[in-house]
């Protein structure tokens, strides 16, 4: 699955993509199974109400299933405009 | 409808004569433009990164929704990325309409959810720090005023 990162949560963990093989059921599994994975991850999602999450594209929840999924973005809350 | 999402200048002023002279029989055209404020401290760039792809996507979302809401003619979404200086326009919507209210309200939709629904984020760097610049409550506030 391609995990996507975007502003400071791309620059806290430092690159904007990566191909993560995973089995996680959820978002939320895949987020507990990135932190557990090194400090920059735990980090970067200690504080899930000040993130959002699209899944293939669209905003979606935390406890979006992930099957099927080809693409996951996180993200803070957007400020366009 | 016409959304494009470029890293490139604009020219506001040409782009609503054009979007204007398209339309045939609408009475009323709004339009809004954003420009990159100056800061306090000296505001030396505004970076606005985006999500390719999915950017797209949200603001075709977006306008499609205004058009099914309101009676419009048309819809014109520009939106810059990128590095930008004070006194740039980030970006621009249009709307064209029979009637004013339409287009007026259509355009003010499509400025709440365009700022807190679509994937943008902006950096701004003064000479002292670079800091992402933080979602305001009250833009996620503004859009149950549409549900």
């Amino acid at each position: 699955m391609n995990v996507l990162y975007f502003a400071w949560v791309r620059e806290r963990i430092g690159v904007p993509k990566e191909q993560i093989e995973t089995s996680a059921a959820t978002v939320m599994d895949l987020v507990e199974e990135l932190r557990a994975r090194e400090e920059r991850y735990a980090l970067a999602f200690s504080d899930i109400s000040a993130l959002r999450v699209a899944v293939d594209q669209d905003l979606s929840d935390f406890d979006t299933s992930l099957e099927g999924v080809r693409e996951i973005a996180f993200f803070p809350p957007m400020t366009g405009g | 409808m016409k959304i494009l999402v470029q890293d490139a200048a604009f020219d506001a002023g040409a782009e609503l004569n054009d979007f204007t002279k398209a339309q045939s029989n609408m009475g009323a055209v709004v339009s809004f433009t954003g420009i990159v404020r100056d800061l306090d401290a000296g505001l030396k760039q505004m970076d606005i990164e985006h999500y390719p792809g999915m950017t797209e996507r949200a603001l075709e979302k977006i306008a499609s929704d205004a058009t099914e809401r309101w009676n419009l003619g048309d819809v014109l979404v520009i939106h810059r990325f990128g590095a930008l200086k004070p006194e740039d326009v980030i970006m621009m919507v249009a709307t064209a309409s029979k009637h004013r209210k339409d287009a007026f309200e259509a355009a003010d939709f499509l400025m709440d959810f365009l700022k807190s629904r679509a994937p943008f984020w902006k950096k701004e760097q003064t000479d002292a720090a670079q800091d992402w610049v933080s979602s305001k409550q009250e833009d996620e506030d503004a859009l149950t005023r549409w549900e």
